[in-house]
């Protein structure tokens, strides 16, 4: 079965903070680079896109930090938490 | 003067329960979570060994919101469409201190947070510290829109260690050190769950599982018993994943596919997705700990134990909680918050408690893993053949026990089957 992760994701709580993304990725991302953050984010939010080549949006983000450590020189400008209160919610954890 | 003689950056367990003690002694504490209440960020997979929470607050097992007592492990080792498992129940060992539970954190968590602030402990939450005030080569606070000035600042921010980083005394994660999990609580009515894993009202089942689920990366699965759900969850090193053809997500789904899993969860509704890094280098991977003002306690230390058959992370993470604050506490006393008193008193206190006992005796075994994909990939695969040579009756001609288990050893060889095991042996 392919999974559905914005189904998942669907499921869960989140604040998403429409002004402030907390993660940015480079403009130009080496493929090979990206494609390890693709095949390791849990929440599947860096994509492949037939138009656009690399897609990332922050909204869905699990905040566990997989791409700080696999991309965070490569694929990555920008790693932080959202801002206090925002970002996803866990309500069993 | 300052604000607060101790300010902590996260209410997870290392923070709270560090947060617990110095409040219950008088300390004047105040504990900063970004989430909008303790454990709104926390998440684990699912079981706690209860001995170092025990001694700290004695008989919390009766108040706590834990799941199930854990009486039945399970570890399988699974190809895409078999199991071998081993199954150990026992009804003990039923003495506080001794036994661990099923937990689902963001309830725990909010009662640990309850707990502290019962004590004495100011929680402020839905702010987020963005650095650390620095005086002298000291930690003296905290920036989180204003600033907050302390005697001691403790470092309880989780794995990804952002303030530890900053001040320099945790070097970059290499994804070799780090696994991620991905977790899905699926609910279930609490009698399904006892009738399917074999376990009384109060009781449950923690199993581990490899092979399958990582796609023969270093990695498992794992499924935990909580009263009316089961915490399910497939866990990768960050290096496996990048080198696989597979992604973390699909990896949980085809888990959830595998037909000796699929029956367990029919009928279940999902109603979490989450993730969470783990530190599993152990304790290669374990930063300087404290510099002058501050502590580092927790995941944020890279506390964790992943020993295969056990993993272990929220009684480091309470101990070390337990170890900070007894520093701090002896700081107190002498007047001195240097990285000297203070931070030599933490250290000793890890040295001599199970935490740093323990990361030092299991030092091998992450490497071990690391280097020895057979049991990732192979073994597996040699244990589902054995048993259906044992279990596979089709009135072909017989072959002498001996026999079959040669032949199902071939494949990995008899010769790297017994350096692993004494390998591994040695290295536990």
């Amino acid at each position: 079965m392919s999974v559905n992760v914005e189904e998942k994701l669907g499921i869960d709580k989140f604040r998403v903070d429409e002004n402030n993304a907390h993660i940015f990725i480079k403009n130009d991302p080496d493929l090979a680079e990206f494609y390890k953050l693709h095949l390791a984010c849990p929440a599947g939010l860096y994509k492949f896109d037939d138009k656009y080549g690399c897609r990332f949006d922050y909204a869905g983000c699990l905040e566990c930090g997989t791409c700080r450590v696999l991309g965070g020189e490569t694929v990555l400008e920008k790693w932080e938490f959202p801002h206090g209160g925002m970002g996803v919610e866990f309500r069993y954890g | 003067m300052s604000d607060f003689e101790t300010i902590i950056v996260g209410g997870g367990l290392a923070g709270l329960t560090t947060a617990y003690i110095l409040a219950k002694e008088g300390v004047e504490t105040l504990l900063i979570e970004r989430g909008n209440f303790a454990g709104a960020k926390n998440v684990s997979g699912g079981r706690i060994y209860s001995h170092s929470l025990e001694k700290v607050i004695p008989g919390f097992a009766g108040e706590a919101p834990l799941e199930r007592r854990i009486t039945r492990e399970k570890i399988s080792l699974l190809t895409a469409d078999s199991a071998v498992t081993a199954d150990y129940f026992s009804p003990g060992p039923g003495a506080p201190g001794r036994d661990s539970y099923s937990v689902l954190r963001v309830g725990f968590d909010q009662w640990l947070a309850g707990k502290a602030e019962e004590a004495g402990a100011q929680i402020v939450t839905g702010i987020k510290v963005d650095d650390l005030l620095l005086r002298d080569g000291n930690v003296r606070g905290v920036a989180a829109g204003d600033e907050m000035t302390a005697d001691v600042t403790v470092l309880a921010d989780g794995v990804n260690a952002l303030l530890a980083k900053k001040l320099g005394l945790r070097a970059k994660l290499s994804p070799a050190q780090v696994a991620v999990g991905v977790k899905e609580v699926i609910e279930l009515p609490a009698a399904v769950i006892e009738d399917r894993f074999q376990c009384g009202g109060e009781e449950g089942t923690a199993w581990l599982f490899a092979g399958q689920p990582s796609g023969g990366k270093v990695g498992g699965a794992f499924l935990y018993t909580n009263k009316e759900s089961l915490s399910l969850g497939v866990v990768c090193t960050l290096e496996g994943l990048a080198a696989g053809v597979t992604t973390l997500p699909q990896m949980l789904e085809d888990f959830k596919g595998h037909p000796a899993v699929a029956p367990l969860l029919a009928g279940g509704k999902t109603v979490e997705y989450s993730a969470h890094l783990v530190p599993e280098g152990g304790v290669d991977m374990v930063p300087r700990l404290f510099t002058g003002g501050a502590l580092v306690v927790g995941d944020a230390a890279g506390f964790c134990l992943n020993l295969g058959y056990t993993v272990r992370g929220m009684d480091l993470a309470v101990g070390s909680g337990d170890c900070a604050a007894r520093a701090i506490l002896q700081a107190r006393r002498a007047g001195d918050y240097g990285a000297g008193t203070l931070g030599a008193s933490y250290q000793n206190a890890l040295n001599d408690s199970f935490i740093m006992k323990d990361m030092k005796l299991y030092r091998k075994f992450p490497h071990f893993m690391e280097k020895t994909p057979r049991i990732f990939s192979g073994y597996p695969e040699m244990a589902s053949d054995l048993m259906a040579r044992l279990f596979v009756v089709d009135g072909e001609p017989s072959r002498p026990l001996y026999k079959k288990v040669a032949s199902s050893l071939k494949g990995v060889g008899a010769l790297n089957l017994m350096l692993d095991g004494m390998k591994g042996v040695r290295s536990l």
